[in-house]
């Protein structure tokens, strides 16, 4: 391995890899957004939202993201939809992750006993004082661990981002090997730049997960 | 006296066709405390839950002094207030310490102002004997304590009727004493109170009227040492005679 050539390259990862934190933690965000709205719908059973909340968990969770992400950068334009690269990247991963996040906050609020909704019932307290003081924290908590493991994959998935030409490591990587052949330095510092991305995401979700562990014992 | 708190008239009560209370009526009195006893699934804590409100009910009316206890209804949340109960798996809130616990719903419910609150349930606390344990959480009491945290929450709600649901039926035989006397204790001050329980001794020594049900209905009612000694009814003669050891002959 080349040392030279590592430092000669650093810099484009540096900056390849600010791009996938930067569209990584936008799109997770949005994820977590729609699935929260999604796993409400689903927890009250909305009539009509309910069922288009059920498809779309489907039609995301079964399709990877590549086919996603062409549908909404080649095929969205045919309907009139123009969008940028980086829209589309965040869009995706909002669209895939959405799915997930819905499915971890759902967990958790069918993992809350239904005594625990009737004990503050009975005690006066409106339907939303109950989800928001006794139902929202303690489904929270026991969401924790799967949703640290969504956001872990979601920021593995932005390496598909680079087939919409969005200029994030792995296509940074892919680029540098076609131009130079130096293939043994390109794929270590690809492996080395995830792994600075995603290791503290890693040891900080263990954290949490701790902290927010006190909730998962029995009343 | 004989100022009436809760009225039930005819309270039917069904559940995927099958009929779980079919026409209770039932009035209770202030500081009256009535307990209910009945073999298992026969609907006696189905008429706890029905009485405030957390299962509809298909029939007749229940009023808690004089207004009618509706599920879905706007003001129901107002009347629960008033309306005390404790479950048989106690069901404190485990993501909070005792204290807040016990001061959630005054303080969310009742707006009341929060250090005011906590003196008034560090008394009650200490008065169940659970002084120290108001930065405790949940899981780090037993049965027996969490179920008189259960108590304490309700009575700071300061409700007009206790309901008991076999409050001592998920406790260690050891623990049981401890809840009961509280219980007994509350009685004592005349609170108006609907026990629901196995207990028969305990039954026997708090009650001003026993309650037998069956098959979903008002079987027999009386009071307490009549019932015990001379039950009117077969049914219940048979249901109190489960609780009655005999010796086991040996041939």
């Amino acid at each position: 391995m080349d040392v030279s050539v590592l430092t000669e390259y650093l810099p484009l990862y540096k900056e390849a890899a600010l791009l996938t934190v930067k569209l990584g933690l936008l799109g997770i965000l949005f994820a977590t957004v729609l699935g929260l709205v999604c796993a409400a719908v689903l927890y009250f059973k909305i009539p009509v939202l309910k069922a288009i909340v059920k498809i779309y968990i489907e039609l995301s969770r079964n399709t990877p993201l590549l086919i996603q992400l062409f549908f909404i950068y080649y095929g969205l334009p045919k309907i009139g939809i123009r969008t940028s690269p980086e829209v589309c990247g965040v869009a995706g991963l909002a669209f895939l992750g959405g799915s997930y996040m819905a499915e971890a906050f759902r967990s958790g609020l069918e993992a809350i006993p239904l005594i625990q909704e009737e004990s503050a019932l009975s005690l006066g307290m409106t339907r939303f004082q109950t989800i928001r003081y006794i139902i929202l924290p303690q489904a929270v908590s026991v969401s924790v661990p799967a949703l640290v493991a969504n956001v872990i994959f979601l920021l593995k998935e932005t390496s598909v981002f680079s087939a919409v030409s969005l200029m994030d490591l792995m296509f940074t990587a892919k680029d540098l090997i076609g131009l130079y052949y130096d293939t043994t330095e390109a794929l270590f510092l690809l492996v080395v730049f995830y792994l600075i991305i995603l290791l503290p995401v890693g040891i900080l979700g263990t954290i949490l997960e701790k902290r927010a562990r006190y909730a998962g014992f029995g009343a | 006296m004989s100022e009436k708190v809760l009225t039930l008239r005819g309270v039917v009560k069904e559940f995927e066709g099958q009929t779980i209370l079919d026409g209770i009526d039932l009035e209770v009195e202030k500081g009256e405390v009535v307990v209910i006893i009945g073999p298992s699934g026969c609907g006696k804590s189905t008429l706890l839950r029905c009485i405030n409100a957390l299962e509809p009910i298909q029939g007749g009316e229940i009023l808690l002094q004089g207004s009618p206890v509706k599920a879905g209804d706007k003001n129901l949340p107002v009347l629960r207030q008033k309306i005390g109960m404790v479950f048989q798996s106690y069901d404190l809130f485990p993501h909070m310490t005792i204290m807040d616990n016990i001061t959630l719903a005054p303080r969310k419910v009742h707006k009341r102002d929060k250090a005011e609150v906590e003196r008034e349930a560090a008394e009650l606390l200490s008065r169940v004997g659970l002084a120290d344990k108001a930065k405790s959480f949940p899981r780090q009491l037993s049965g027996g304590q969490k179920q008189r945290v259960a108590i304490v929450r309700m009575l700071i709600m300061h409700p007009e009727i206790l309901l008991f649901d076999e409050v001592t039926a998920a406790l260690d035989p050891e623990m049981v004493r401890e809840v009961l006397d509280v219980m007994l204790e509350l009685a004592k001050q005349g609170r108006t109170m609907i026990i629901v329980t196995h207990e028969m001794a305990f039954a026997r020594a708090v009650a001003h009227r026993m309650i037998f049900i069956d098959e979903g209905r008002i079987v027999e009612e009386g009071k307490p040492d009549e019932f015990f000694e001379s039950p009117k009814t077969e049914r219940a003669r048979n249901f109190l005679n489960m609780f009655r050891f005999q010796p086991a002959s040996r041939s």
